[in-house]
């Protein structure tokens, strides 16, 4: 039984209006700040629809056929890249992937050059990873061909955020109530980011835990100024643990620490490693979710990271769902 | 619009207990019957022909169910995008004898979507095809094998099927623009 219909048995046939595909709006996948909560349910469904063709012998359906996506990363990655790839290529397009991380290419101008090149050669969507916040947008502004931003600096990773909260819904099933903590460097997270837009309508309460120079100065007033009132800030680990649901410890970002934002990795690790012990202070089941790479023995210790509230794996096997179902929804988008 | 009933309650009923028959007589036997109903109202129909045929046969058949929207043809245009929905065939059909269901039968297309689809899950021996009304129309090579009821029909008129596990109401209706001089055979 898939999330929604689940939901429909529980609240008594008929009482919720059927999802409708009249309701994703989106050409583009830029950021989930923009993204309703309809949008976010659907995509969702049809995830749950794709989840059952990943278990399949045979994973490809001829969806897709004849459409073409790229993929064109300025930043090093491994598991959003090949999940990105490998679900189109599940839904039978066809990809084509441009390295960007070794060649020299600049910003700005050249940057749109480039993606009009790949317009240029008919490519149907555009995934793209950049390291400077933003670009996407900027893809999306200057193109007709459908962006989906797979990174774009610490602004947003909305195919991560998705896939998060798709994991967590799967594994506690109704989120309202529930309490998050996401755990370290908040500053550069893009993936704290699309989290904290996405279960905006949720009801789950979200803390951020970073060290205090892991944070940019007015989060808090700056999260109260969007209206998310369901985010707040906490730099002690073990008071933002209390009851927690779900945890998230993000990548120690090592190639930003010579700035000298954190005394030393070790004192890091004394203050904000998730280890056995303090995972004693979140709610019994609770589980623990990881953006990948992970550092193991710095933001979380091995026994953690494969223990049983570890959901680790799943989310990498529900990154591809989710991205088959933003892959089926974009295409098309260029006759919009 | 107006409506007009094709079959009541009842009559569904009497349809499927025949084209349950017909199924056993065609394979002599309840052995290796699978059942297939194709979202959303072929998976109820499906149900309750695997269940006549276990009351006569004392036999546990096999229902699974097939979302199609994957395998449609029409998935690059945007008018006709559907929610994709989960497909649920937890046996192997592999050597099997899958019977496919489905409400209304009209061009074709949706049954050589589901004929793609099966054959992603496996290599059946037969696959043949139960349809509860046959509206004629069709726009590929394809044919029924248990039909409850033909019905012709004009392009414009619409006929649905409401079955009581979704719709609350065992029913199958012709639905006409009012003014329509064309009367049905």
């Amino acid at each position: 039984m898939s999330l929604y219909e689940a939901k429909l048995s529980a609240a008594g046939q008929g009482t919720l209006p059927p999802l409708s595909i009249g309701s994703w709006q989106h050409k583009h996948v830029l950021d989930l700040d923009d993204f309703s909560r309809e949008e976010i349910d659907l995509v969702f469904e049809i995830a749950d629809g794709m989840v059952e063709i990943l278990a399949r012998d045979v994973k490809k359906v001829p969806t897709l056929r004849g459409k073409t996506i790229a993929t064109m990363f300025f930043e090093p990655s491994t598991r959003t890249r090949a999940s990105f790839e490998l679900a189109a290529k599940y839904l039978g397009a066809d990809t084509v992937s441009l390295d960007a991380v070794k060649s020299s290419v600049a910003k700005g101008e050249s940057l749109i050059d480039s993606l009009r090149t790949l317009q240029a050669l008919e490519i149907d969507t555009i995934i793209i990873r950049h390291p400077c916040s933003g670009a996407a947008c900027i893809a999306a502004q200057h193109l007709e061909t459908s962006i989906i931003n797979a990174g774009d600096g610490c602004h947003a990773h909305p195919s991560q955020g998705l896939l998060d909260i798709y994991t967590m819904k799967r594994q506690l099933g109704d989120l309202s109530g529930k309490k998050m903590v996401i755990i370290g460097d908040i500053m550069h997270s893009r993936v704290a980011r699309s989290n904290i837009w996405g279960t905006r309508t949720f009801g789950i309460s979200v803390v951020l835990c970073p060290p205090p120079t892991l944070v940019q100065h007015g989060m808090s007033e700056m999260i109260e100024r969007c209206g998310l009132n369901h985010v707040r800030i906490e730099h002690k680990l073990d008071a933002a643990l209390e009851d927690a649901d779900i945890i998230m410890p993000l990548r120690l970002q090592k190639e930003r620490q010579p700035s000298g934002l954190i005394p030393s990795i070790r004192e890091y690790i004394q203050q904000y490693q998730l280890n056995p012990k303090r995972l004693l202070r979140a709610r019994p089941g609770a589980i623990v979710m990881h953006p990948g790479p992970m550092n193991e023995g710095i933001e979380i210790s091995h026994d953690v990271a494969y223990g049983s509230n570890s959901l680790i794996e799943q989310q990498v096997t529900n990154g591809v769902a989710i991205r088959m179902a933003l892959l089926y929804l974009i295409s098309g988008g260029k006759n919009r | 619009m107006s409506e007009k009933i094709l079959l009541n309650s009842a009559d569904i009923e009497r349809v499927l207990i025949r084209i349950a028959h017909e199924i056993l007589e065609r394979n002599k036997g309840a052995k290796n019957i699978v059942f297939v109903g194709i979202k959303t109202r072929g998976v109820p129909l499906a149900q309750r022909l695997a269940k006549i045929i276990q009351s006569m046969e004392h036999v546990d058949i096999p229902v699974g169910s097939l979302d199609i929207t994957l395998y449609r043809d029409d998935v690059s245009s945007l008018s006709f995008k559907h929610v994709v929905q989960q497909t649920y065939v937890p046996f192997d059909i592999t050597n099997k004898q899958v019977i496919l269901v489905d409400d209304v039968f009209y061009t074709g297309r949706s049954i050589r979507a589901a004929l793609d689809a099966l054959t992603d899950l496996g290599r059946p021996e037969t696959i043949q095809l139960a349809v509860l009304i046959d509206r004629g129309h069709r726009e590929l090579p394809i044919r029924a094998d248990f039909v409850g009821k033909n019905i012709p029909t004009a392009h414009n008129e619409e006929i649905k099927v409401y079955v009581s596990e979704v719709d609350a109401v065992d029913k199958a209706v012709v639905l006409r623009q009012e003014g329509d001089k064309h009367e049905l055979v």
